[in-house]
């Protein structure tokens, strides 16, 4: 237990009549970064305010290194949690310089040299030139890491990350990621981050908390998750996955693609859905195919197509790039994962049978 | 499973609510918002309640009286002017706005500035100078006796002299709401349309001024308002709407619920133009772009720029140029003939004492109640945020009446003090300041001061370091705001400054009421002077970037 640096049990908070977050049970481990990712509204900003102590739960218990930080009887605001945070709109200090915004968190008494610290901080974000700056001459990605070396400096003992990078552009954006990381993980910084890109969540976390109209989801190792979601929710989210209907025969699982021979804990005849992703799915020319190809995606390095089966269902997949067949063609579709694929009963998943 | 952990390590029951007391606001905030915020509403209820039951305390007959045929003819007379000032206002404002704004107008920056100015001139300071130049034997009248003849003029006094001033002096109003809906506007649209195939005139027509219908009426309600209000030019003119009936019934009648029971008719009046117009502003600035739109291209006017020079030159010929004329003119003949110095000296030094006084009141009455509003939202603070804000709808006269009977009778240690008059310019001023902190406020993300506190500053501190310098513009505008508009007010300062506190205003209206225009020039000029420094701050901040 000691090295859980954070720990929610049964966090509820409710605006009026909007519950925005339920009953949140999390924990996250020192110098482990957790991605918390979900729709926009699903609760994951308010579960970071609520962290930071800038909301009070109605329900539940938060610990913050083993200390109560807020229950029914506590709350300590968020002066005194020792809890960083790094804003969506960076909320740097525009009257104060650079060096001022980094140095604010530093306390008057601590006695070891804050200019050493500060100057510190800024070369570990590659800023050092810039201390004398004023935030609005500096560009979004400076910014950026600006508001991280602020809420670095006072060593807190959990950082938090708001949608951090949703103001860059593209290309910064996977390029702060990767600058973000390594600095994270270079001074091992425990930290949370909220995002809804989950192409960023499985990148930045080493666990990811699924999150889906204020309740966790699914938590698990970014494999874990994108492989094996526990519900219908974190497989859609989680990838562009079509669902087809099978239902559970002897020897798999029927489809009107045909059969497909993976087993599952479930009795014969129980309704299922698969989840496919597009590279599960495979298709050949074919006269007398089981489904149309209704349009041709070319991305480059390979071709999106969109399929209609004989129920009118829509299936995706990917083909090489030198397969080009035109809107029109008939085609035979089968699934061709190699692995065995998550399959839903009641939006719930059904372990395989091994 | 994570849930059936939580329910074995956690015997102590986690799934209680937090007791009811810890939803309270903490000491701190209870001691340091809500109550100045509570005992600011309350002071501007007071003279509301304290009217309402003075005119119910004169029984049936104070009633009665606002069912007089005279009292519906005031009521005429002032819906009459104020539907008139407005129209024209607005007239005269919409092209204004869109040349200035949006053509090639030769000296376009230079209208611009000068467009609004007519705002710094006190209504009786205009009404004064009309009166004295063009009234039936004013300065006109005696420069056309000898060469032709001309004994009098068509009399000014009354409807189309309150009409005249009234109209030059307020439409700025109208104007500058226009021109920040204009500014606002994102230029594509019009781009838009005119790649659609519209002429310049259809697209202002089907683009343009569909956008701006918010901004326009939202500023029209403004300038009624203020007519509803507005007790200096009529006063002057000799027109009896609400304002003049009321200062005349309260100077004259021993029985004063007949003057309560009318201020509490113009009160309503100005409540519902008042709501009126909160309504349309919310329109015409809810749907703003986060982002400045880019510069829009101006219009070439070609031949038209010359009628639009002429109607911008007789514009400003007319409500300033003229009345700086007649008041050089009365200032010359004032020396000539002797200015007492010293007192015009004594009213400076009053006016800027009572001006001080009233903008560091507001301001600092003005902090709790926006800090609530914008910081810490709730049923509460809402409501205190309206009631500051239906100050609005509180006419001088009506809250100098009010004062002055709740001083008379229940606090006569206080009646005739510089206190007292304090809490009548709070009253009265309250909302400017309000609304300039506030837009300042809701300007300072949030996130700023949490991230504040998140780098563990208590929230005094925080309040000190951050948010103090982030509204700091807003203050500032609000303080000089404040400043100008106590400068410039008459009504209140007349019935409420103790007895031989004269100001600028007071010295200009005693000397007009007796004739004596030239001895009313210099005070007026001095008045003019000081209410434009604050409004050239708020010019030069708005032209500025950003």
């Amino acid at each position: 237990m000691q090295d859980i640096a954070l720990k929610l049990e049964g966090v509820s908070k409710q605006f009026g009549v909007d519950v925005a977050v339920h009953e949140l049970n999390l924990g996250v481990a020192r110098d482990q970064v957790l991605a918390l990712v979900g729709p926009s509204g699903c609760g994951k900003t308010t579960a970071l305010r609520l962290i930071a102590g800038f909301e009070r739960p109605d329900f539940g218990a938060i610990w913050l290194e083993n200390r109560i930080v807020s229950d029914p009887y506590t709350f300590l605001p968020p002066e005194k949690r020792g809890v960083g945070m790094v804003f969506q709109d960076y909320a740097l200090f525009p009257h104060m310089t650079v060096f001022e915004n980094v140095a604010f968190g530093l306390q008057a008494k601590s006695g070891s040299r804050p200019d050493q610290r500060v100057k510190s901080m800024l070369t570990l974000v590659g800023l050092e030139t810039r201390a004398e700056r004023y935030p609005h001459e500096l560009s979004g990605g400076e910014r950026q890491r600006i508001a991280l070396a602020r809420a670095l400096v006072p060593e807190p003992v959990l950082l938090l990350l708001d949608e951090p990078f949703s103001n860059l552009d593209a290309d910064l954006r996977l390029k702060m990621r990767e600058d973000v990381r390594v600095i994270l993980k270079g001074i091992h910084a425990t930290a949370i981050f909220v995002t809804h890109d989950q192409e960023e969540a499985l990148y930045m976390g080493d666990r990811l908390a699924v999150m889906n109209v204020g309740r966790i989801e699914q938590l698990g190792s970014p494999e874990d998750i994108f492989h094996r979601p526990q519900t219908r929710f974190v497989a859609e989210f989680m990838g562009n996955t079509d669902f087809l209907p099978a239902r559970v025969v002897a020897n798999g699982l029927e489809t009107e693609i045909g059969v497909l021979p993976q087993k599952i804990e479930a009795p014969l005849d129980t309704a299922v859905e698969i989840a496919m992703r597009a590279d599960d799915v495979s298709f050949a020319p074919e006269a007398g195919g089981n489904a149309l190809i209704l349009a041709r995606q070319f991305r480059g390095v390979m071709n999106f197509y969109r399929l209609k089966l004989p129920s009118g269902r829509l299936l995706h997949a990917y083909a090489p790039h030198t397969q080009i067949l035109p809107a029109g063609t008939r085609v035979r579709v089968w699934a061709d994962p190699g692995h065995p694929l998550a399959v839903f009963h009641d939006s719930k998943a059904i372990s395989p049978n091994n | 499973m994570a849930r059936l952990f939580v329910r074995n390590s956690d015997p102590s029951g986690q799934r209680r609510a937090r007791p009811a007391w810890s939803r309270l606001p903490s000491p701190r905030a209870l001691f340091l918002l809500w109550l100045p915020a509570a005992l600011i509403a309350a002071a501007i209820l007071l003279p509301i309640l304290y009217l309402i039951i003075r005119a119910s305390s004169g029984g049936i007959s104070a009633w009665v009286h606002i069912l007089r045929p005279s009292t519906l003819a005031v009521l005429g007379r002032t819906a009459l002017l104020g539907v008139s000032v407005t129209g024209l206002s607005v007239a005269l404002a919409l092209p204004l706005a869109w040349l200035t704004q949006r053509t090639d107008l030769p000296g376009h920056k230079l209208w611009a500035l000068i467009t609004p100015l007519p705002l710094v001139v006190p209504s009786y300071v205009g009404a004064y100078l009309f009166a004295s130049a063009l009234g039936p034997r004013g300065l006109l009248q005696g420069w056309l006796e000898q060469p032709f003849g001309i004994t009098r003029l068509p009399d000014l006094y009354g409807f189309p002299g309150s009409l005249l001033v009234l109209t030059l002096l307020n439409y700025p109003f109208v104007l500058l709401s226009l021109r920040a809906a204009l500014q606002r506007m994102d230029p594509a649209l019009e781009e838009a349309a005119r790649s659609l195939g519209q002429s310049a005139w259809g697209t202002f027509w089907k683009i343009t001024f569909p956008q701006l219908r918010p901004a326009m009426t939202a500023g029209g309600l403004l300038v009624l308002l203020y007519v509803l209000r507005d007790f200096g030019a009529v006063s002057v003119m000799r027109y009896n709407t609400f304002t003049r009936v009321i200062y005349v019934q309260y100077q004259n009648s021993f029985d004063r619920s007949a003057a309560a029971a009318l201020s509490i008719l113009l009160v309503a009046l100005s409540l519902v133009v008042l709501l009126a117009e909160m309504r349309w502003r919310g329109r015409s600035t809810h749907h703003n772009a986060a982002r400045t739109p880019k510069k829009s291209k101006r219009l070439p006017l070609g031949a038209w720029r010359w009628p639009a020079l002429i109607f911008c030159g007789l514009i400003i010929g007319l409500a300033l140029l003229l009345p700086a004329g007649i008041l050089l003119y009365w200032l010359a003949r004032g020396l000539g003939s002797g200015e007492q110095i010293v007192s015009l000296w004594q009213a400076s030094r009053n006016s800027i004492v009572a001006s001080t006084m009233a903008a560091l009141l507001a301001v600092a009455a003005s902090l709790p109640v926006v800090i609530l509003d914008v910081r810490r939202p709730s049923r509460g603070s809402r409501v205190l945020e309206r009631i500051s804000y239906l100050a609005f709808a509180l006419p001088g006269i009506v809250v100098a009446l009010a004062l002055v009977f709740f001083g008379a009778n229940f606090a006569p240690w206080i009646y005739q003090t510089l206190p007292m008059l304090g809490l009548a310019y709070l009253i009265l001023f309250l909302p400017q300041a309000i609304g300039a902190v506030r837009t300042s406020m809701l300007q300072a993300h949030p996130s700023m001061e949490e991230a504040a506190r998140s780098l563990g500053k208590s929230p005094p501190e925080v309040f000190r370091r951050i948010t103090l310098p982030l509204v700091r513009p807003g203050i500032a505008a609000a303080a000089a705001l404040v400043f100008l508009s106590t400068m410039k007010e008459l009504p209140v300062t007349l019935i409420l400054a103790p007895i031989g506190f004269k100001t600028l205003a007071t010295s200009v209206w005693s000397s007009v009421s007796e004739a004596f225009f030239a001895q009313a020039a210099a005070p007026a000029l001095l008045l003019i002077v000081a209410s434009s420094l604050p409004m050239a701050i708020l010019v030069s901040r708005e032209s500025s970037p950003g």
